[in-house]
């Protein structure tokens, strides 16, 4: 392994135009300097090519429905979405409770990743289902149980990531983070199961039924839709860690730079060998 | 466990009475709550009276927000961290005597609205039993809710406007119990709200445990 600081720290203090080294200076340390590998670009492919199988099923080969018409394509997405909506909540809790254990860094980015994926399909999730509202009930919007606590979910992962973007210690956000990733599942089944009954007091659930007898290519369909929109998800999900992984990498370099260059600035050049 | 919250819990509200910051802030607020809300809505008294449950329990959570940020500023000067740390308290005995010196201020400002509902709102009181225990569990549900997040937030820069984003949505479900249960107490049928309050019950239980289990963490890891 390449120590990059010594060359660095001759030029210091002018560390401006070594910014760009950065990605490759993270490289060197054993981790990848961008977040692409063969792996990934075969599941883009794969993914956008069951994207384009999607397109095909959804609006060409599947029938419309007998009650809501052309609409029903939208439940190729919008299901799906909703059910990676939760599993990127479950990963994000599950990632939290192992960063409790073990406190390696890559559980802790794990749950990072994952939430800011699951908020993605909160918002494609919210999104189709407003726009499949809108002919179905003749409103964006209802007071229906699941639409409130996917809201509520939603404000859930905002409020977790707006925690994970402080400027504080690292070590101190990723207790804090972790806590309240911890507690993301239990407090969406909380919310999920209180708001259902809420409303189950008050009005029947207004959502159509499912019609658990989906057939034929409109079961092909959906089905097709669980496979690209989990690529896609799986592929968002490695490329933001890989992301977080990078940030993670050069925030410890940019310290370990900088002790380089005090140590420098103090006179002690033999001192310059960054701690692995 | 038990005597180390009885110590904390004494030292917030002993904090709270000499700085008289709830006396003289938080609950004058609190009641401009319901003022503001009879300015919204209609003033006719029969809307007031048909939404008070509702509305009662909103500016409750309102005023808690502050009375939770104010316990979790108590520890955030003077290094009062690093001397809890430092303490040998038990950590679940810090947090079960946070939670519950935030309770006792909750307690008071919620008699306080209370009052102000029966005389601004004209509510009849009715159905005592199932207030008086949906309050208490829902007031124990936001306090021990409440001082978990306080300590998620606690020392930062953001507190107090991090602090209703992450604690609002985790309380709608307390906010729900509570109004329905108050709801079917003065509508006369209490039969209705006695499951809603084994709801907050639960809640109260649960992140109580929550609580006491993370808080250490919590201490240790900031």
């Amino acid at each position: 392994m390449t120590s990059p600081t010594s060359t660095t720290v001759t030029g210091a203090p002018g560390a401006d135009g070594r910014a760009a080294d950065t990605p490759r200076a993270v490289a060197g340390r054993g981790a990848p300097g961008h977040t692409g590998s063969r792996a990934s670009r075969v599941l883009g492919i794969l993914a956008l090519g069951s994207i384009a199988l999607l397109v095909l099923y959804g609006l060409v080969w599947s029938p419309a429905d007998a009650e809501m018409a052309d609409s029903v394509r939208l439940m190729y997405i919008h299901v799906p979405a909703a059910s990676f909506m939760y599993a990127g909540c479950f990963i994000t809790t599950i990632a939290s409770a192992m960063w409790l254990r073990r406190r390696t860094p890559g559980w802790d980015a794990l749950a990072g990743a994952s939430a800011e994926v699951a908020l993605v399909f909160t918002a494609i999730t919210l999104g189709t289902g407003s726009l499949w509202g809108r002919p179905t009930w003749g409103t964006y919007w209802t007071w229906d149980a699941r639409l409130t606590s996917t809201a509520l979910l939603a404000t859930l992962l905002v409020g977790y990531l707006a925690l994970r973007r402080l400027d504080v210690d690292p070590t101190a956000r990723s207790t804090r983070a972790a806590v309240l990733g911890l507690l993301l599942v239990p407090n969406v089944i909380i919310v999920n199961r209180s708001v259902e009954w809420w409303r189950s007091l008050h009005q029947r659930s207004t959502l159509v039924k499912l019609d658990p007898t989906i057939e034929g290519q409109m079961l092909v369909a959906l089905m097709v839709g669980f496979l690209a929109i989990g690529l896609v998800f799986t592929w968002l999900l490695v490329h933001r860690f890989r992301v977080a992984w990078l940030e993670y990498q050069s925030e410890r370099l940019d310290l370990d730079l900088a002790l380089a260059e005090r140590r420098a600035e103090a006179g002690h050049p033999t001192d310059v060998e960054a701690p692995a | 466990m038990w005597r180390d919250a009885a110590l904390v819990a004494g030292r917030d509200l002993r904090v709270e009475l000499r700085s008289r910051v709830t006396t003289n802030q938080v609950a004058p607020f609190s009641l401009l709550v319901l003022v503001l809300f009879a300015f919204a809505l209609d003033p006719d008294r029969q809307l007031l009276e048909r939404l008070a449950s509702g509305l009662y329990w909103t500016a409750v959570l309102f005023a808690a927000l502050l009375a939770i940020s104010r316990s979790a500023a108590i520890d955030e000067t003077d290094g009062v961290r690093d001397a809890l740390r430092l303490s040998g308290l038990d950590p679940a005995g810090v947090f079960v005597g946070k939670a519950a010196a935030v309770a006792v201020v909750l307690l008071a400002l919620e008699l306080l609205l209370g009052v102000g509902v029966v005389v601004l709102y004209g509510v009849e009181l009715a159905g005592a039993g199932l207030v008086v225990v949906a309050g208490l569990a829902a007031t124990v549900a936001v306090a021990a809710t409440g001082t978990l997040y306080g300590a998620l937030v606690s020392g930062l820069r953001v507190r107090e406007t991090l602090l209703p984003l992450l604690l609002l949505p985790v309380l709608a479900p307390v906010l729900i119990g509570a109004t329905r249960a108050f709801e079917a107490a003065l509508a006369g049928v209490p039969a209705d709200g006695w499951p809603w309050c084994g709801l907050l019950a639960g809640l109260a239980v649960l992140y109580a445990v929550a609580g006491a289990l993370a808080y250490g963490t919590l201490l240790e890891g900031s």
